[in-house]
């Protein structure tokens, strides 16, 4: 009998046709089913002794489980960002009968919950899998969930959706028979829009998909970026890679590096480190070389496969709609709460009449990131109603209605408005992004959650916010930088010393087309000075900029470190 | 990981912890003389402490309560001995013992 | 200790030779570095053991010569052995033995068989069920490996082990 035939007729719910997602077939769900079946046998060989930690681990960490300071921490993979709002209901549904009712999007667009319990994990991987969810991969050495632009296939600055190729390279990578014990973790991003929000020169490897004149697909390849310990910016080393070579210069970069990657030492592991070793051209030739001998025919996706995928991604039955520009200009008009959330939570959408609803999870004084499963319900709730059963996940921890009708936009604010999840900050100084810290991570050096918190309440005044204008301010706990502190305008990084939390703040990085590694103030201060020195250097760019429209980024890059440098020290 | 103790004073009150293999809660070794593989406490108010290098014999409890599933990772943590108990001294050690120190979205 | 194919315990017909010991006249296992000094008329089969950081290069030259290839896995973490393996089927299109030793898990037997490995060297006393099960546990895999199986759609494809 055919194995997906065995699991054909397992009492799986079909997920909505409308939203944008990857939907699974019987083999996909047989394939989850057999691996949830591998992990419990596992588990079981754990608990009863017949696998040491030391070999036990790496495993569970394929299934996304860690083991955390209070307790394992699950890391559930949202494909490049992308639930239906059936997954969502599921999350909510794990949440509570796994959880404490709670959970954490995080920069990797994934979904992590912080209470779970070894023994009860293979139940709560068996009720993910009924939403078509796993955590496969989302840790270890290997090839991590794939991230992209969380208006993938809505942006009006698309040129192509790169959902497609992310899948593919989802598929690609599950359980890569070769690439599942790497010298260290490897993370891809893609993106397929002028504006770079995937931040795919900060990634192991970064793909820009695009069109050429005559309007084949075709990727631009960074390799190397990475934050972390050695913070770097990615090199390109293919401008052009056409879409038929897509796997089989993948492989090659990733033989490359597994052949070739350091693994005596942890924290010169990552393939940035072998780049930067051998140096890019070098990097480059042995990519080239070992892709010229890789059999592509193998690996070439047949068109018709390819076709298949996008029909995965089809636009949703969008209505013939006008620009409801003037409804919404009267809307705006007639309320200053709802403009200032148009503004700041809405992102232009390629078709006529919608457009992408951000749902800040910034609340003031909240927990960067978290949900409660009561929100996780009431958003799916939304997205049924007002977006096609689809919700995304940003990387900078929010989510995203991505197919809104701009006259419907006013309802979907009044009701985000009943569930604490219509702050307009998006963009704004509060809008920050903090890892777990040392409120949960074992690795974590310091807190990030209440220095987030501190800040959102120093800066909780809309029209101070929006006065200062747009500021990334980042938070990591500690230098594996999940808080992508190296890429905020404003960086925080825990550091201990001695035992106690200290911080110390970057200025001047950027994670898109313009990417750059923000450079170190000064010397690192105690938990109790890290607001007020954000202040210092907020009110330092306040009075050197030429004028509202300049930007904190613009200012710094204009005048530098010296002067918000000489606030924060020459007084103390 | 927490770096063990290198260097334990001859005074230095330690305790050890450790998280529990079925659950991962954080668990302190109460009681070394209790059973081959002690007892461990979801209390670092019920924490043994141990003066210096006694802390190598609870580390031999804890080896065997790791070799017997029933703890993971076990490690020497300084503290200081109050009236209410050892009080750990490093901050990620406080936060371990306490638990994370904000209201959670559930709660809040 | 008991070398494994498709998951059952088989004779291991080589006999491993030290750097300085005389090579007998039956198969014998070789570390990599002595097979230039082998004489090239030798009749009897002869295999080499390599370390997971030899390069696949260094043993192309011999690979006419010899009928097995043993890698190294110093501890489980260490993939090199996946690429060594993957790399002297598809590159060079060695058709003998590859032969998994060390440290490796019955957890990775699944993709050791993908990447070219026909057999495993387990430690003596294993419990062999799991390296069983680990050939049924996940029958399905969604990209091309060494076994040259068909596609189903391109992407996915069934494992299949010898």
């Amino acid at each position: 009998m055919d194995i997906a035939d065995s699991f054909a007729e397992l009492a799986i719910p079909q997920q909505s046709t409308r939203a944008g997602i990857y939907h699974y077939d019987a083999y996909d769900r047989a394939f989850l089913q057999e691996r949830i079946a591998e992990f419990r046998g596992q588990v079981e060989r754990r608990l009863a002794g017949a696998l040491t930690e030391d070999e036990f681990k790496p495993l569970r960490l394929m299934n996304g489980l860690y083991l955390q300071l209070h307790a394992y921490m699950l890391r559930c993979a949202v494909p490049y960002g992308i639930l239906s709002s059936q997954q969502m209901r599921q999350f909510a549904h794990v949440a509570r009968t796994y959880d404490r009712g709670y959970g954490h999007f995080t920069t990797r667009q994934n979904l992590q919950f912080n209470w779970i319990k070894l023994v009860e994990a293979p139940d709560a991987l068996a009720a993910l899998a009924e939403a078509d969810l796993h955590a496969i991969q989302t840790s270890g050495n290997c090839i991590r969930n794939v991230t992209t632009d969380e208006y993938a296939g809505a942006a009006a600055d698309e040129s192509v959706d790169p959902r497609v190729y992310a899948e593919i390279l989802r598929q690609w990578s599950t359980l890569h028979p070769e690439f599942s014990f790497l010298p260290r973790k490897f993370k891809i991003a893609i993106t397929g829009a002028a504006v770079d929000r995937a931040a795919i020169q900060v990634h192991d490897i970064g793909l820009a998909v695009k069109r050429d004149a005559e309007g084949r697909i075709g990727f631009e390849v960074w390799v190397g970026g990475g934050l972390g310990r050695v913070p770097v910016i990615g090199n390109k080393i293919r401008d052009w890679l056409g879409e038929d070579d897509f796997l089989a210069y993948m492989e090659a970069v990733l033989r490359v590096y597994n052949a070739l990657g350091g693994r005596e030492n942890i924290h010169k592991a990552r393939i940035k480190i072998l780049l930067r070793d051998v140096g890019p051209a070098k990097f480059t030739e042995m990519v080239e070389r070992e892709f010229s001998w890789i059999p592509k025919e193998k690996f070439r996706i047949d068109p018709e496969v390819i076709a298949a995928i996008r029909a995965h991604f089809d636009p949703p039955p969008f209505a013939v709609l006008p620009n409801a520009a003037a409804t919404l200009a009267q809307q705006v008009a007639a309320n200053a709460a709802f403009a200032a959330w148009v503004e700041h939570n809405t992102h232009p959408h390629k078709q006529p009449g919608y457009v992408s609803a951000v749902i800040s999870l910034k609340p003031i004084g909240g927990v960067p990131g978290d949900a409660s499963a009561d929100q996780m319900d009431a958003v799916a709730d939304l997205a049924d109603r007002y977006s096609f059963d689809e919700v995304r996940v940003s990387h900078i921890q929010n989510l995203v209605l991505p197919h809104v009708r701009q006259d419907e936009l006013f309802e979907v604010w009044q009701a985000l408005a009943t569930l604490d999840l219509a702050t307009p900050n998006i963009g704004t100084v509060t809008d920050i992004i903090a890892c777990p810290g040392l409120d949960y991570c074992s690795l974590a050096n310091a807190r990030a959650i209440p220095v987030a918190q501190n800040l959102s309440e120093r800066f909780r005044s809309l029209e101070r916010q929006y006065d200062i204008g747009q500021l990334f301010l980042n938070i990591s706990g500690c230098i594996n930088a999940c808080g992508h502190h190296h890429v905020a305008h404003i960086g925080i990084l825990g550091v201990d010393k001695k035992g106690e939390e200290f911080y110390q703040i970057t200025l001047g990085g950027s994670a898109t087309n313009d990417a750059a590694i923000g450079d170190i103030v000064g010397a690192a201060l105690s938990y109790d000075k890290v607001v007020d020195a954000v202040e210092t250097i907020i009110q330092t760019y306040l009075g050197l900029r030429t004028s509202a429209a300049e930007k904190f980024i613009d200012a710094y890059r204009r005048v530098g470190m010296a002067p918000f440098k000489d606030a924060l020290y020459a007084v103390a | 990981m927490q770096a063990k103790v290198k260097a334990k004073g001859a005074a230095q009150p330690l305790v050890i912890t450790a998280n529990r293999l079925g659950d991962g809660r954080v668990v302190w070794l109460a009681g070394a003389s209790l059973g081959a593989e002690g007892q461990w406490s979801e209390r670092v108010a019920d924490a043994a402490i141990f003066l210096g290098d006694a802390a190598d014999a609870g580390m031999a409890v804890a080896a065997k309560a790791e070799a017997a599933q029933m703890v993971v990772g076990a490690y020497v943590v300084e503290v200081a001995a109050t009236p209410a108990g050892p009080a750990p001294l490093r901050s990620r050690e406080r936060f371990r013992a306490d638990g994370p120190s904000i209201l959670t979205a559930a709660a809040a | 200790m008991p070398l494994l194919e498709s998951g059952q315990p088989v004779a291991d017909r080589f006999t491993a030779v030290a750097d300085d010991a005389v090579l007998p006249d039956a198969p014998a296992l070789i570390p990599l570095a002595r097979i230039a000094s082998v004489d090239a008329g030798r009749n009897a089969e002869l295999g080499v053991q390599v370390t997971s950081s030899t390069a696949p290069e260094a043993i192309a030259p011999y690979l006419d010569r010899v009928t097995l290839v043993a890698i190294e896995f110093p501890k489980f973490r260490d993939g090199r052995g996946f690429t060594i393996a993957r790399t002297l089927r598809e590159r060079y299109g060695y058709t003998g033995e590859i032969r998994a030793v060390g440290h490796l898990l019955p957890d990775q037997y699944s993709h050791a068989l993908r990447c070219g490995f026909t057999s495993a060297v387990v430690p003596d006393g294993a419990d062999l069920a799991p390296w069983r099960a680990a050939l049924q546990v996940v029958t399905l895999a969604y990209q091309p490996d060494v076994t040259g199986s068909d596609p189903l759609d391109g992407l996915r494809r069934h494992r299949r082990y010898g």
